[in-house]
């Protein structure tokens, strides 16, 4: 609660966030993810524009399995295709289904938290009852099920892994509203006659945005898991659209004679994470209000 | 003496475990009620369009279709109270005998590759923290962020391809064996799958040692201890890592979600017919009945480890104990 006494000490307006990329920046693995993410982002950019080299499902038989060259970088598959144009356009299909999946579960689950843990009464006694049946199926088995029921494309693949996180991010921020609703200043905001829902948006909300912006990158990393995963046993993005779970689970049996068909997909689905993981890792600390003020 | 009864902090937390598996119930039932079909069109597929509606009618009332959705509901209840799973056409057997040849395989792959997972991460984890932003820390770190990151079914294709080119060691090519039928060979296939899901379990329990360790490092009663003489590995085992065991013991119960879903993909790489691999076979071959029956059995098992767990923190963690 360190962060609400020590708030009016600091300087007004963007001060405290520009303090705050400069901690990120000044940590080892924030700055190592955001260059991970940055370099993956652009790569996703160029094939959501068409700017690849190639037709990432365009077959070209007489020129299959190519090692790497210059003009197929990471070589081709069985098809003929261009691996690294298949690669870009897998992160872009990642990058959309978890950010997809992860936006609605921050907004579902903020929102639900929020109000549970504010409103507490029966509003709080349903939303904590959904939150442990939700808990009660291990995640990627309740995205499977999820998956298999609805019709299969990029967006219902989103849903399910969203509602799979949904329950993370009530949990998340439930807990800090229950101690911030007894804190002095809330209890004054409301005893002035502000009705409770703008208390609750604009002086319980903006206290515990720093650990939702970390749980959003945590879960990120995890839905471009989640995704990878369902791809690879076939019950995620259909082919032949390029997703790196489906095309590391193509490459298995192409290891011994074509190793760049699994090499490109798996360095780059782990780049991936580890470059979140650690953008997650320092995003805690540089938003840590007990790491505030460190030069 | 019935509302003492109903204080008891372990009764409270059986009853609500009780109250979530029912709300899992519901769950599952409407998640397969959204699919579109039902068992006619699954029984028959493309063929149920040419039923006469007569013909519909009955079998509609032969699979208590025509009830109300709530009568369908407590009916299929009933039915799991009395151990009627369903049946699998497929395989030509009944859920529950499906689930009890495939559960015991799950739950040998979930203890290996839990025991193996503690026996990587809390060295690993005391190791990082004996001396915080040392090589050593970073090199725990390191393999830490790389079973976060390192995705299980991408771990276990390569491993499994290297180790069967390179050495032609390939245990899992064969038919599954059972422990009690061939344990040598059984052990072999349980090995990689194991160090698979062990490996992505370590990481979670490898940062939460390392955590709690320098968390409580930091305490009055540890310089105390060391003041008093206590030696450096005692102090280290029974006054550090006793007090870190709390941390671990609930990391590694909330990781058996994490290895119930992981089985799922590693059991299919390995083919180990396992339940991950049930679940998994009944949603490719549309048989609802067999996964909505044997994700109610893992859902039950969760939330039975968390209850476990919880009331193994108890034991340990005497602060909670006297709450």
């Amino acid at each position: 609660m360190t962060d609400i006494t020590q708030s009016a000490a600091l300087a007004p307006g963007g001060g405290r966030t520009m303090e705050r990329v400069r901690l990120l920046l000044r940590s080892r693995s924030g700055l190592i993810g955001l260059i991970l993410i940055v370099v993956l982002g652009v790569l996703s950019l160029l094939s959501a524009f068409g700017l690849l080299p190639y037709d990432p499902i365009a077959q070209d038989p007489p020129s299959r399995l190519q090692p790497p060259s210059a003009a197929h970088w990471f070589g081709t598959d069985q098809f003929g295709r261009d691996v690294f144009s298949r690669v870009a356009a897998g992160v872009a299909n990642s990058a959309l289904i978890s950010l997809v999946a992860v936006a609605v579960a921050t907004v579902v689950g903020t929102l639900c938290g929020l109000v549970a843990g504010f409103y507490r009464g029966i509003s709080d006694g349903v939303i904590s009852g959904v939150t442990n049946v939700l808990f009660a199926f291990p995640p990627l088995l309740l995205a499977l099920s999820l998956a298999s029921v609805f019709e299969r494309n990029w967006f219902t693949i989103a849903v399910a892994i969203a509602i799979v996180y949904v329950p993370i991010f009530i949990r998340v921020t439930r807990g800090p509203v229950l101690s911030l609703r007894e804190i002095e200043y809330v209890k004054a905001a409301t005893s002035t006659g502000q009705s409770r829902a703008m208390v609750m948006f604009r002086h319980v909300l903006p206290n515990i945005t720093s650990i939702i912006i970390v749980q959003v990158t945590l879960s990120l990393s995890w839905a471009v898991l989640t995704e990878a995963s369902l791809s690879f046993l076939g019950l995620g993005t259909p082919p032949p659209a390029p997703s790196l779970g489906s095309m590391i689970f193509e490459a298995r049996t192409l290891i011994g004679i074509a190793p760049w068909t699994m090499f490109a997909p798996g360095v780059v689905v782990v780049l991936l994470v580890v470059g979140l993981n650690l953008l997650g890792d320092g995003l805690r600390d540089a938003l840590d209000p007990r790491n505030r003020g460190k030069k | 003496m019935l509302r003492r009864l109903f204080r008891n902090p372990v009764l409270r937390r059986i009853l609500a475990a009780l109250a979530t598996l029912l709300g899992v119930a519901v769950f599952v039932f409407i998640m397969l009620r959204a699919i579109p079909g039902n068992q006619i069109t699954a029984g028959l597929g493309t063929e149920a369009a040419a039923l006469t509606p007569a013909q519909q009618q009955a079998l509609e009332a032969y699979y208590g279709l025509d009830q109300p959705l709530f009568v369908q509901f407590f009916s299929w209840l009933g039915n799991i109270f009395t151990g009627n799973l369903g049946f699998s056409s497929r395989a030509q057997q009944s859920v529950a005998e499906l689930t009890a040849q495939s559960l015991p395989v799950t739950l040998e792959l979930a203890i290996f590759s839990i025991v193996l997972a503690l026996v990587i991460g809390i060295p690993l984890g005391m190791l990082s923290a004996s001396r915080p932003d040392s090589p050593r820390d970073a090199f725990g770190q390191v393999v830490g962020l790389a079973g976060l990151s390192i995705p299980a079914f991408l771990l276990a294709t390569t491993l499994l391809a290297w180790l069967a080119s390179s050495f032609g060691f390939n245990p899992n090519g064969q038919g599954y064996a059972y422990f009690f039928d061939n344990p040598w060979l059984n052990l072999q296939q349980m090995l990689l799958p194991s160090i698979v899901l062990g490996f992505g379990i370590a990481a979670p329990i490898m940062r939460t040692t390392r955590t709690a360790v320098l968390e409580i490092r930091s305490n009055d009663f540890i310089r105390t201890a060391r003041a008093k003489g206590v030696p450096p590995r005692r102090l280290q085992v029974k006054h550090v890592l006793g007090n870190a065991l709390v941390p671990i013991v609930t990391m590694t119960g909330l990781q058996f979600g994490y290895l119930l879903g992981g089985a799922v993909v590693v059991e299919q790489i390995f083919s180990l017919p396992g339940i991950g691999r049930q679940v998994l076979l009944g949603i490719q071959q549309k048989e609802y009945a067999l996964v909505q029956s044997t994700v109610l059995v893992i859902a039950l098992a969760f939330v039975l480890v968390n209850l476990l767990t919880d009331v193994l923190y108890r034991m340990i963690d005497p602060r909670v104990r006297a709450a």
